[in-house]
């Protein structure tokens, strides 16, 4: 009896300070996480929305699995329409009246830009962003903003390894869209072939408002490359592949990750006309039937049934926005009791080596204090005429 | 005007400066925003609702503000209040170079004019000869005005009670200038252009001038929205934004200076309303909505309004 007694004491003096080490910053309590999100549920980039919708039906999963330490996850996620105003607008609104812990996952490079400063102002994180660009991996200026996708830059440098490695007297040519999101892949792969930059022998741009690329691809043709880097959105880069073909182009054919969709890009192009093609990856695709009986895939499936019926198993989005509600609750497991702002983006930047098991093998998420880009790696993979097929060794964009 | 009229009109500015004190800083911002839409319909409304010509790209005078705005305190370091002025400037001569190959269009033909404007104009600012000034799709990121001579009011405060001393100018100028000959040369003008020809006004002249001040209205709205906003982008200024204002207009009352305002209260907050019954088809709530203000006041609110208060008054008479 007087023993079980000490032991009692000793428990209430172990547990109080624990108690006391629990500290909150609006949007977080003993019952409750709010998180904010934007996402264009309608407008012209309305194929995106399907990312918030997953996130939403992940935290339903993870509330009727009894939440994250204990506090269940109050998702508040609003229609932007893809209009930086409305996000600045709908950003004001979850930090202020919402009082929200955090943002997350807010969607699209124009309307994060425009939010960036304010969120930074206001000490909010603005977590693991929906953009490539590389500008979200800046902790010196910007310490409460942070990508999660692997960037423009460390995707391109990986394709430049792969061609010092397998084609070290390569002569490139390289297509690229003249804005921001071409340059960002043009830097990175300038960088990624470091001396060896005189094997680039043409660099040709054009506008997104130019109607096609097929003096591009000429011009290309004739400075005698044999390895073509293809920095294009969907449609030029369906074009880029046809006309290449058409005039007997055969060099060795990189095309950047924005527009491998077999779908959208590959089928208008041609499948015959898209064979060798090399891209890159970091999430398994659903429709690949080399995870037909991955268990990752197939819990990945079950969810999808109970908790977004109405979504495409078809779209990888769908996968994208399950892995990266995954990453977020692995970040508030980590935060324990400790539910502050600055918690928040000290336990995101200190991931060391996860893995959601949705990503590719071998590719593992870490951060750190002065590295605010979560995945930086890829495999690559080669189009057989029907299918993606992943090759070689995950490649550290690093 | 009437003193009822007097009253209510000192009663709404007194809420109206009362109201940033009242409410959170969030629905300040959203204050400011409405007063922005106000200015801005009451520019399409002196084109279409007293001059009859239809406009289906003011967004694109909206955008020219903005950008102005944008450029000269990003790139110049002009101060904010400068860039209004500048701003409407700007506008006020592209709109009359605009409404003058314009004249030869009517109706339909003119909308369809204006809507080739609207729909080119995010493509336009990502020209990328332009880039060095518009910052291409990245857009620029301005900062926002502190309250000066260390007034105690925030920024947020500050910046509603900014474009609340504008809105109010333009809104007694829009009134001074309606209400004269030049109002009703414009009604003439869209009520039957040949008879106002004949009884001598300048028909190519007004239209071409009704234009220019409009996108002036528009320009001075595009250039305090970007302040208010504290970025430009061209995805900020896509056709939707023209359509939007146009149904601001014909929401809020055409041919009214206060539908103005009911307008820019409609095409503020209606949209988060829907966005908040259905995240599935926001647009479709939106469009039950507008189809009930259409229905329910065709004359738009300020219409209703009117009516309402005409048949109190016929009541205590």
């Amino acid at each position: 009896m007087k023993s079980s007694f000490v032991v009692g004491l000793m428990a209430v003096a172990l547990t109080a300070p624990a108690m006391a080490q629990k500290k909150y910053d609006p949007g977080a309590s003993d019952k409750e996480i709010r998180i904010g999100n934007t996402n264009p549920y309608s407008g012209p980039a309305s194929a995106y929305g399907t990312i918030g919708k997953s996130i939403t039906a992940y935290f339903k999963m993870l509330n009727e699995q009894g939440g994250i330490n204990g506090r269940r996850v109050n998702f508040i996620s609003y229609d932007d329409g893809y209009s930086p105003p409305r996000t600045v607008e709908m950003a004001r609104k979850l930090v202020e009246q919402d009082e929200v812990l955090f943002v997350f996952q807010t969607l699209g490079t124009p309307s994060n830009t425009a939010i960036h400063k304010y969120m930074n102002m206001k000490k909010v994180p603005q977590m693991h962003v929906a953009t490539g660009a590389t500008k979200w991996n800046d902790p010196k200026n910007h310490p409460w903003t942070m990508g999660w996708q692997p960037n423009y830059q460390s995707e391109a440098r990986a394709y430049a390894q792969h061609i010092l490695k397998t084609k070290p007297d390569a002569k490139i040519g390289v297509l690229y869209q003249n804005d921001d999101y071409g340059k960002d892949y043009l830097k990175g792969f300038h960088d990624g072939l470091g001396a060896k930059k005189s094997m680039i022998v043409k660099e040709v741009s054009y506008e997104v408002a130019d109607p096609t690329v097929d003096s591009q691809i000429v011009q290309l043709q004739q400075s005698g490359a044999d390895v073509f880097f293809n920095i294009t959105t969907p449609k030029f880069a369906a074009q880029a592949i046809r006309k290449a073909y058409d005039i007997g182009w055969k060099p060795v054919h990189y095309l950047n990750n924005v527009s491998n969709s077999v779908g959208s890009v590959l089928t208008p192009a041609g499948l015959d006309k898209a064979v060798g093609i090399i891209s890159s990856a970091y999430l398994k695709d659903a429709t690949d039937s080399k995870w037909a009986n991955d268990k990752a895939i197939a819990e990945w499936r079950q969810f999808m049934n109970k908790y977004y019926p109405d979504g495409n198993q078809a779209d990888v989005f769908n996968v994208y926005g399950y892995t990266v509600a995954m990453t977020i609750a692995q970040v508030l497991k980590q935060c324990g009791d400790n539910l502050t702002r600055e918690n928040v983006m000290r336990q995101a930047a200190n991931l060391k080596g996860y893995r959601a098991e949705t990503l590719l093998p071998g590719i593992t998420i870490s951060t750190s204090g002065d590295d605010f880009a979560p995945i930086e790696q890829v495999q690559l993979e080669r189009f057989n005429g029907k299918q993606w097929e992943l090759f070689g060794e995950v490649m550290g964009g690093r | 005007m009437s003193r009822t009229n007097v009253i209510l009109l000192a009663v709404l500015l007194t809420a109206a400066c009362a109201l940033p004190f009242i409410v959170s800083n969030y629905r300040t911002f959203q204050f400011t925003l409405v007063l922005v839409y106000a200015i801005a319909l009451l520019g399409l409304n002196i084109l279409t609702g007293y001059n009859g010509q239809i406009s289906l790209g003011h967004g694109a005078f909206y955008a020219l503000g903005a950008y102005c705005a944008a450029i000269l305190m990003d790139k110049m370091g002009a101060p904010y209040w400068v860039t209004i002025p500048a701003a409407g400037a700007v506008c006020l001569v592209a709109g009359f170079l605009f409404g003058l190959p314009a004249l030869r269009l009517e109706g339909l033909y003119l909308a369809l004019a204006t809507f080739a404007l609207g729909v080119a104009t995010p493509q336009l600012l990502k020209y990328h000869h332009l880039e060095k000034w518009t910052g291409g799709v990245q857009g620029i990121v301005i900062a926002k005005p502190e309250a000066p001579f260390g007034l105690p009011v925030n920024a947020d405060q500050w910046l509603y009670f900014f474009t609340l001393a504008v809105t109010l100018g333009m809104f007694l100028l829009a009134w001074n200038l309606l209400r004269g000959r030049i109002g009703r040369a414009l009604m003439a003008i869209r009520d039957h252009h040949l008879a106002a020809e004949s009884m001598g006004v300048h028909n190519a002249l007004y239209k071409s001038l009704a234009f220019g001040v409009s996108a002036l209205y528009t320009g001075v709205a595009g250039a305090l929205g970007a302040i208010a906003v504290q970025f430009v982008a061209p995805d900020s200024f896509n056709i939707f934004l023209s359509i939007m204002l146009l149904v601001g207009i014909v929401v809020g009352g055409l041919a009214s200076i206060s539908g103005a305002l009911y307008g820019a209260l409609f095409i503020q907050f209606v949209p988060n309303i829907a966005d908040e019954i259905s995240k599935a088809a926001p647009w479709a709530i939106f469009g039950i909505f507008m189809i009930g203000f259409v229905y329910l006041m065709p004359t738009g609110v300020a219409g209703a309004v009117r009516l309402l208060l005409a048949r109190r008054r016929s009541h205590e008479i």
